[in-house]
């Protein structure tokens, strides 16, 4: 009964935030609902037995993905009118988009009901969520993990070598010049006569 | 009795605890807040407050009083709903991680066995009260504290997260529980002090263990935008920050959610590398209970708090995040990897790895 409940009540909360997520005007409200979705899809996952998934989607999605989000969508200075103003012209190559995602989900959908049902083999009794991810995650699919954790390497580097250019007279910080300067170097003791000045 | 499926008497208890833990929390954060004053007072040779009360023991709660009747200005240019809301957020989630500190033994609210996960993902989400206060306030100084804070806490989460990684790998779960009782029978057992001599290779963790230690100490000082990193506070730069057009009980909630996270750091940091409610030598001081050892540790973490607050200077922004990624962050993989080989090649006897929370 409870689960039920819990069940429906969190897919309504991610239906209808997610919905709210490009029906909201602002782009910063549109980012809240995101993180809404976000966390009742922590819900479901709790629901399913998957905890660590749960808190790991907090974690990761919420907790810094969707920080990040709201930081760049915070600043961009960004123009309503403009945007509003090409939607006529990009209506027929979104709905194309979106009939072709509808009909693969759909497709996806039917495929995995009327096929022969395939059961997942549960974790052993007493075998934790974490340990059980864990034991298949670094012996039998260990090299699809490390190349994983390559292609985000090389997503990473390859958007500081984006962002980065050199220019000339540009002022430095040099970390280790400032921790290695001592109080006789910065302060002058000056004992000044009255009525001289400093010479 | 049941209600869908749940015992009655399993839900009073369960709203029984939640209540104590609240009013234990707001009553001595109320005490803590005075200490952090009294602290800060003697350092610079004043008395601090010392109306209120004897010694001024009452002021926080004067405090408290004057915030709830002040009047509430929400700005006329604010994201109203959001603007009401950040405040509300940073409460909750401040709240929300207490629910897996175990304070004593069995004395938790919840003894999940992703205790220490839960706890990240919690604090992880209290950045958006900062950043949507900043954000809703619809004015330039409460912004750029805002984005200040959120880079700050992002960057440091990131070496809070592999400190703590150590920890769980010296222990081998991420039950809160299952990690006070791997620190029991001695300070010398503490993930703080590792000199347990009848294990002489283990001696070599000793080092490692008490700099992350400083290292936890030091991130959780920038987490909770303590000074030196009170960055987005800053008041010779930005007035106070994300909180400038807060005022009475929304000022409130923001004040009491950062000291309770300043509390949730100290009290992890007595879990997680003090030896939570063990007494430093076991035999001699059972008289005392242990939540006691387990309160004064807290208390002990929160005195260096007041103490780095009251004699360092404030950082600069630079320095603070080329101090976050690049010191803390390759200090701690560091650790992680010799740790972990340590684990692998020479075992740790005392603690069956049976697995996280088992």
């Amino acid at each position: 009964m409870l689960p039920a409940l819990a069940f429906y009540a969190l897919s309504a909360v991610a239906i209808a935030a997610a919905f709210m997520v490009i029906a909201a005007r602002n782009p910063v409200h549109s980012v809240m609902f995101l993180i809404t979705t976000f966390f009742s899809a922590a819900g479901l996952f709790i629901l399913m037995g998957a905890e660590f998934l749960a808190l790991l989607l907090v974690m990761v999605y919420v907790g810094a993905v969707a920080v990040l989000f709201l930081f760049v969508v915070m600043m961009l200075d960004v123009d309503f009118a403009e945007m509003k103003k090409g939607f006529l012209q990009n209506l027929p190559v979104g709905a194309i988009v979106a009939v072709i995602l509808l009909t693969e989900m759909i497709l996806v959908g039917a495929a995995s009901l009327s096929g022969e049902a395939t059961s997942v083999q549960p974790a052993a009794e007493g075998v934790s969520n974490i340990r059980a991810l864990g034991d298949v995650l670094y012996t039998e699919y260990a090299f699809f993990f490390e190349a994983v954790g390559l292609i985000l390497l090389v997503a990473m580097i390859g958007a500081i070598v984006l962002t980065l250019r050199s220019r000339d007279g540009v002022k430095r910080q040099n970390i280790s010049d400032q921790i290695a300067r001592t109080r006789e170097d910065g302060v002058e003791l000056v004992d000044v006569e009255p009525n001289q000045g400093i010479g | 009795m049941e209600v869908f499926g749940i015992e009655l008497s399993w839900l009073a208890v369960k709203i029984i605890q939640m209540l104590l833990f609240v009013v234990v929390l707001l009553i001595s954060l109320a005490f803590l807040l005075l200490m952090d004053r009294k602290v800060w007072a003697a350092v610079q040779m004043r008395r601090g407050p010392n109306v209120v009360g004897a010694f001024g023991l009452l002021q926080s709660f004067a405090d408290f009083l004057k915030f709830v009747f002040k009047e509430m200005i929400i700005p006329a240019g604010s994201d109203k709903i959001l603007f009401i809301l950040a405040p509300i957020i940073t409460l909750v989630t401040a709240f929300g991680a207490w629910a897996v500190i175990p304070v004593a033994p069995g004395w938790v609210i919840s003894n999940i066995n992703l205790g220490i996960l839960y706890v990240l993902a919690i604090s992880s989400l209290g950045v958006y009260g900062i950043i949507i206060g900043g954000w809703a306030s619809n004015s330039k100084y409460p912004f750029l504290g805002a984005l200040r804070s959120t880079a700050q806490m992002v960057s440091y989460e990131v070496s809070i997260g592999f400190i703590l990684i150590t920890v769980l790998l010296l222990v081998g779960s991420l039950n809160m529980t299952d990690i006070v009782n791997a620190q029991a029978g001695g300070f010398w057992n503490w993930h703080a002090f590792m000199l347990d001599f009848s294990d002489p290779k283990s001696l070599i963790l000793f080092p490692i263990m008490l700099y992350m230690f400083i290292l936890f100490f030091i991130s959780a000082l920038a987490e909770t935008n303590r000074p030196p990193f009170d960055l987005p506070e800053a008041e010779s730069e930005l007035v106070a920050g994300y909180q400038v057009e807060y005022s009475s009980t929304a000022y409130l909630l923001f004040m009491v959610g950062e000291y309770l996270n300043i509390v949730l750091m100290c009290s992890l940091s007595a879990l997680l590398f003090l030896g939570g409610w063990h007494a430093p030598i076991d035999t001699s001081f059972q008289i005392l209970p242990p939540f006691f050892w387990f309160a004064i540790k807290v208390v002990f973490m929160f005195f260096m708090f007041a103490m780095v607050k009251a004699i360092v200077p404030r950082y600069r922004y630079d320095q603070l995040m080329r101090l976050g990624w690049k010191v803390f962050l390759p200090v701690s993989l560091a650790a992680i990897v010799f740790v972990s080989s340590y684990v692998v090649f020479w075992g740790r006897p005392a603690v069956n790895l049976v697995g996280a929370g088992s």
